[in-house]
């Protein structure tokens, strides 16, 4: 199979204006990915599948990411004039990084059994503007698993033929896959003697509890 | 032996694996029934005619507490008489948010969830899991675990393809007969992993870098009775069921999916080769020793339910030719890589994608590290689940009874499908 | 048209099966639990226990409350407090011990963590009970159990933890990885022999 940056220059050179990224792998350098605008994912999805020396046609795994807000220490070296005399300074600044979430797609030739290909699309943040392709029009198997990330990570795939809920039930509100999401209090007793625990049940369950 | 299928006509069939998608395949040799569709091109959906009002159609929740929904599963059927004319499945009953939970602990401590997600095939979860974290970390699994892995892996198929064929049976009306007979050898089988892991099925025996403890002593003896028993048991099997009329009846021309519908839908397993595409993921990855092992990956031709139920049918025999060849193979040696650590295990940072073939089709963990002891991100990529996703095409315009056959030859397991 | 051939055959099947039934030992699996009981496997598991060396219970006990079993168990269902002297200092030893086992899952894993050997599976599982909560939380001396019994229900692996202790306090505190240590060498698995010798 081609690398990753031979599949890069041809996509860009296929899709004239489609910015794209390589992200690397620190773990394992062969499974490095794509970034793909979600603007134009569809086009780039379907020159993957349908380029005869890529060819992929199967879409294994479809998953979602949720990237937290964080803050990066940058060092720099200033110069400043004090008393009108030069000094370098190192400082130390931090930058909030946004946070965002993502649709990582893990995809396979079966015709020509190689792969894979792993693409990434990201949202511009974790609350209004979760928006993604979908790339079901592309591979039929990305339905379930789309509707499965909106689900549990609130990524909304545009342009899916039938974006509901699939795991959670439909009432649900939150996204629990999310790294801030927060349990709902509904604890039911049960004598576990963890600290916490009896914290919770003691709320609940005033006189159990302290049985 | 009074086999259906003479040997040398079934080896010539059998495609071996390293073969185009467009290689010979069993289905010449497979009983049809005159005037039944040959090919999946030549089936062709019932035409629907809808009713002109809004009355005419029915619709009618099968499940979530029907005995043919393998577990707590409900499809919302529409029906135009007896025709299906929208099927939409709902599942998450068992939904118990098992990535999340992989997330909140180490490493090590979703070894143990994994055996819960398809609980027929605990040992294959482990090892898929396993796979993926070797990966990750950069472990080297000892020869001699590989080669139990192997075999672990081969025995797990064998009782889930036995057990599925008793279920579909029963969704067929074939009421206890074949599940027992599966059962029956299941049972020695469970035997067989309840000796080596101490459970029967939440086995947790895989470790990162190989297995949790070594092989009880007789234990490969007592394994190969039950494997030498194995074909007997496979050949009776197929001289109850494979000619009964009823069964070619009620499963040929069935819920028929075409090579194309079957790749876009993300089928993998024993459903995808039924219909025809040579997609195993033990030949193609090469993962563990079954590079080192001969066996054929047999394929259908028609895509409907009668070549699942024979596919897994031939999967088991092949599984018994694997069994054969691994456990005359099996190494001295470590059971597990010294180098591995149970406590304070910490991957390097970085991501990774590991599949391998598990019974029901491609079972794949998909980890993100940022080099603590949790996985970041911790997802499965479920076979039984996304071999769901076109249940709806292959029941539209079949009857209600059909779906019961259709959905059976799926072969899910809720704990999987919901998570 | 053969109509009827293969239910024919299949019938011939099931009447094999059913007299076969009788006599065969293949077809005869059905054990009349609980009048008829299977011998466990010696890795059976169920629920762990507590083993104590010697005859007294509270003292013979070999966990010394370092809590790594209940900082490794997935999912958190074992509560240790270490005991303390009037003054304060540490005891070596759990004031209480508690294994939820509505909640275990018998992993295994507070088993193969344990340096100390003190903790290991227990095969009892005939332990249903009417009471939801109170009889399935298991306190320290519903859990320890003698190491005689111990060496009963799995006497291969307590020969070798019995070696390990035997060879000194230091070694078994310094032994990393209890169960899933390298195996012992290969010749005491009948696994490896048999297998070389019918290679072809
Ligand atoms: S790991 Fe062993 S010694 Fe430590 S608290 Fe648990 S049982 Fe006791
Ligand atoms: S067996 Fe597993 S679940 Fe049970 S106490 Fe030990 S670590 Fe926890």
């Amino acid at each position: 199979m081609e690398t990753l940056e031979q599949i890069k220059s041809r996509l860009e050179a296929a899709i004239p204006g489609l910015g794209l990224e390589i992200q690397c792998n620190g773990a394992v350098p062969g499974q490095a990915s794509l970034v793909v605008p979600p603007a134009r994912a569809i086009e780039a999805a379907r020159f993957l599948r349908d380029d005869p020396r890529l060819a992929l046609d199967y879409c294994s795994n479809v998953s979602g990411v949720d990237w937290l807000d964080r803050v990066v220490e940058e060092h720099a070296r200033v110069t400043r004039v004090i008393d009108g005399r030069e000094r370098v300074f190192d400082e130390c600044r931090e930058r909030r990084v946004p946070g965002y979430l993502e649709a990582v797609y893990h995809l396979y030739s079966m015709r020509l059994k190689h792969g894979p290909v792993i693409l990434r699309q990201r949202t511009v943040n974790r609350v209004d503007q979760a928006r993604v392709t979908s790339l079901t029009p592309v591979w039929r198997s990305a339905e379930f698993q789309e509707r499965e990330a909106y689900d549990l990570f609130g990524i909304v795939f545009e342009g899916h033929p039938d974006l509901r809920r699939i795991l959670m039930w439909d009432e649900f509100r939150d996204y629990p896959m999310r790294k801030d999401y927060v349990e709902p209090d509904d604890y039911e007793y049960e004598p576990t003697p963890h600290d916490d625990l009896k914290e919770k049940a003691r709320r609940h369950y005033p006189i159990e509890a302290d049985a | 032996m009074n086999r259906r299928i003479p040997e040398d006509v079934l080896i010539e069939a059998l495609s071996t694996g390293d073969l185009v998608p467009e290689s010979p395949s069993h289905a010449a040799v497979l009983p049809r029934p005159e005037g039944a569709p040959r090919t999946a091109s030549e089936a062709k959906p019932h035409p629907i005619a809808l009713g002109d009002s809004e009355g005419t159609l029915l619709e009618v929740a099968v499940g979530p507490h029907h005995p043919s929904t393998h577990g707590v599963f409900r499809m919302d059927v529409v029906l135009d008489g007896e025709r299906v004319v929208r099927l939409k499945p709902v599942f998450g009953y068992l939904h118990r948010n098992h990535e999340k939970l992989g997330e909140g602990g180490a490493y090590l401590a979703a070894m143990p969830y994994t055996d819960r997600l398809d609980y027929f095939c605990s040992l294959t979860n482990n090892w898929a899991y396993a796979l993926a974290v070797e990966r990750l970390a950069g472990i080297e699994v000892p020869e001699r675990a590989e080669h139990i892995r192997v075999i672990t892996a081969e025995l797990t198929r064998v009782l889930n393809h036995a057990c599925l064929i008793g279920f579909l049976l029963q969704e067929l009306g074939s009421m206890g007969t074949p599940i027992m007979y599966a059962f029956r050898e299941r049972e020695k089988i469970l035997e067989l992993i309840e000796a080596l892991t101490g459970s029967r099925m939440m086995c947790n025996y895989m470790r990162f870098g190989g297995c949790r403890c070594d092989l009880p002593s007789g234990w490969i003896e007592a394994c190969r009775d039950v494997v030498e028993a194995l074909p007997r048991f496979l050949d009776e099997f197929e001289n109850l069921l494979s000619t009964n009329e009823i069964l070619m009846a009620r499963t040929q021309g069935i819920g028929v999916l075409s090579a194309e519908q079957a790749v876009q839908a993300g089928m993998t397993g024993p459903m995808l080769r039924a219909s025809g595409v040579n997609y195993d993921l033990r030949k193609v990855d090469r993962y563990g020793v079954y590079d080192r092992f001969e066996f054929g990956v047999p394929l259908g031709a028609h895509g409907d339910v009668y070549d699942r139920y024979m596919i897994r049918m031939l999967e088991m025999r092949e599984s018994v030719r694997i069994l054969q060849q691994a456990l005359r193979a099996v190494p001295a040696g470590p059971i597990i890589n010294p180098k591995a650590r149970l406590r304070g295990f910490k991957p390097p940072a970085g991501e990774v994608y590991g599949r391998i073939e598990a019974p029901k089709g491609e079972l794949g963990f998909y980890l993100i590290s940022d080099g603590s002891a949790n996985p970041y991100r911790y997802r499965i990529r479920p076979p039984s689940f996304i071999n769901l996703t076109i249940l709806e095409d292959m029941c539209r315009g079949a009857t209600l009874q059909d779906t019961v056959a259709i959905l059976g030859a799926v072969d899910i397991v809720m704990g999987e499908v919901d998570r | 048209m053969n109509l009827g051939k293969g239910i024919l055959k299949g019938l011939v099947e099931t009447a094999r099966n059913f007299v076969g039934s009788y006599y065969d030992p293949a077809r005869l699996v059905t054990i009349q639990y609980p009048d008829e009981r299977r011998a466990l496997p010696e890795k059976a598991r169920s629920f762990p226990m507590l083993v104590y060396d010697g005859e007294d219970p509270e003292k013979g006990l070999r966990c010394v409350a370092c809590k790594i079993c209940e900082k490794e168990c997935p999912p958190q269902c074992i509560y240790i407090v270490l005991d303390r002297d009037e003054k304060g200092r540490p005891l070596r030893r759990p004031k209480i011990f508690d294994l939820d086992i509505s909640v275990c899952m018998s992993c295994q894993i507070c088993v193969e963590v344990c340096p100390f050997d003190a903790i290991k599976m227990n095969t009892e599982f005939e332990l249903s009970t009417a009471d939801r909560f109170g009889s399935l939380l298991l306190h320290k001396m519903d859990l320890a159990r003698p190491a005689s019994y111990y060496l009963g229900l799995h006497p291969v692996e307590a020969g070798e933890v019995n070696a390990r202790l035997a060879a000194g306090p230091g070694h078994a505190e310094t032994k990393a990885k209890p169960a899933a240590g390298p195996a012992p060498a290969a010749g005491t698995t009948s696994g490896a022999k048999p297998g070389d010798s019918d290679r072809p």
